[in-house]
C-alpha cells in the first residue's frame, strides 16, 4: 500500500505516541525512502520534541 | 535549616512560574498550581530528605497540580466541545487532492543552533499561542508535562482518536508556523 504525504505525516504524528502496528511502519518506512519532503517532516517533529524541552530549561541563567 | 530550606525553595518560584505559565494559559491558575506547590513543599520538607535535586523534586508536584487544573477547566468546558475532532480538512491547502505535497517541505538549516537562542525561543513560543487552546494543551500535556496519550485522553475527557489528531494538528501548525516566521525568514 503506497502512503499519501498527508497519511505519511498522520503516522510520523502518532508514532511519536504510540507503538505504530507493523504495517504501518514498514508503509512509513518505504514512504520515507521516496519522498524528501515527508523525510524533512520527521525531522522537524522530533525537532519540535528537543525546542519545547528547552523552553523551560534553557532559560536557568537569565531568570535567576 | 528551616530558613535555608525556605529560602532555596522561594528562589525556584520564578523557574517554577514558567513552567507552569507555559502550559497553563490562565496566568492565575498558573498562579495558584504555584503557590500550592510552595506550601506542599514547605509543610512537605522532612519528604524532601536525603534527595539530591530540589528544583526536580518541586517539579515533580508542580506537575499533578498542573494536571488538576488542567483537569477542572476540562470539566467546566469539554474539549470535545471547543475543539471538534473534524476530518482535517484544515490541511487541504497543504496537499493536493491525492494528499500528496502541494509544495513539499524544506529541510531547516542548522535547527539545533536556534535552540540556543532567546530570540528562537520566544518565536517558538509565539506559535504555541496562536494554536487553538486545547490543541496547545494536548501537546504540552505531551511534549513539555511528558504525560502518556491514554492519561491526556483521560484528562480532557476525550477518545484516543481525538488525542492523536489534536497531536498532530499541533505538530503541523507549529511546523509550519517556525518554518514561515523562522527558518525561511
Amino acid at each position: 500500500m503506497m502512503l499519501s504525504c498527508r497519511e505519511a505525516t498522520r503516522l510520523l504524528s502518532q508514532g511519536a505516541d504510540r507503538d505504530l502496528a507493523f504495517g504501518e511502519r514498514i508503509a512509513l518506512r518505504v514512504h520515507l525512502a521516496i519522498c524528501d519532503g515527508c523525510r524533512n517532516v520527521s525531522k522537524q517533529f522530533a525537532f519540535l520534541r528537543l525546542a519545547v524541552a528547552r523552553l523551560s530549561q534553557g532559560d536557568d541563567g537569565e531568570r535567576g | 535549616m528551616p530558613a535555608d530550606f525556605r529560602s532555596q525553595v522561594e528562589g525556584l518560584r520564578p523557574y517554577l512560574l514558567r513552567y507552569a505559565s507555559l502550559q497553563l494559559r490562565d496566568a492565575a491558575a498558573a498562579e495558584d498550581a504555584v503557590q500550592e506547590v510552595l506550601l506542599a513543599a514547605l509543610a512537605g520538607e522532612a519528604n524532601f530528605a536525603g534527595r539530591s535535586n530540589l528544583r526536580t523534586w518541586l517539579t515533580g508536584i508542580l506537575k499533578h497540580k498542573i494536571v488538576d487544573a488542567i483537569r477542572r477547566q476540562a470539566r467546566e468546558r469539554p474539549a470535545s466541545e471547543l475543539e471538534p475532532e473534524g476530518d482535517e480538512g484544515e490541511f487541504d491547502a497543504l496537499f493536493d487532492r491525492r494528499g500528496h505535497w502541494q509544495e513539499a517541505p524544506d529541510a531547516w538549516e542548522q535547527p539545533e543552533g536556534a535552540l540556543g537562542q532567546k530570540q528562537f525561543l520566544a518565536a517558538l513560543e509565539a506559535c504555541l499561542r496562536a494554536l487553538p487552546q486545547r490543541t496547545a494543551q494536548a501537546f504540552m500535556m505531551r511534549e513539555h508535562l511528558g504525560l502518556e496519550t491514554p492519561e491526556i485522553c483521560k484528562e480532557l475527557g476525550i477518545t484516543s482518536t481525538h488525542c492523536w489528531v489534536m497531536l498532530h494538528r499541533a505538530r503541523m501548525a507549529l511546523r509550519l508556523c517556525l518554518d514561515m516566521n523562522w527558518f525561511k525568514k
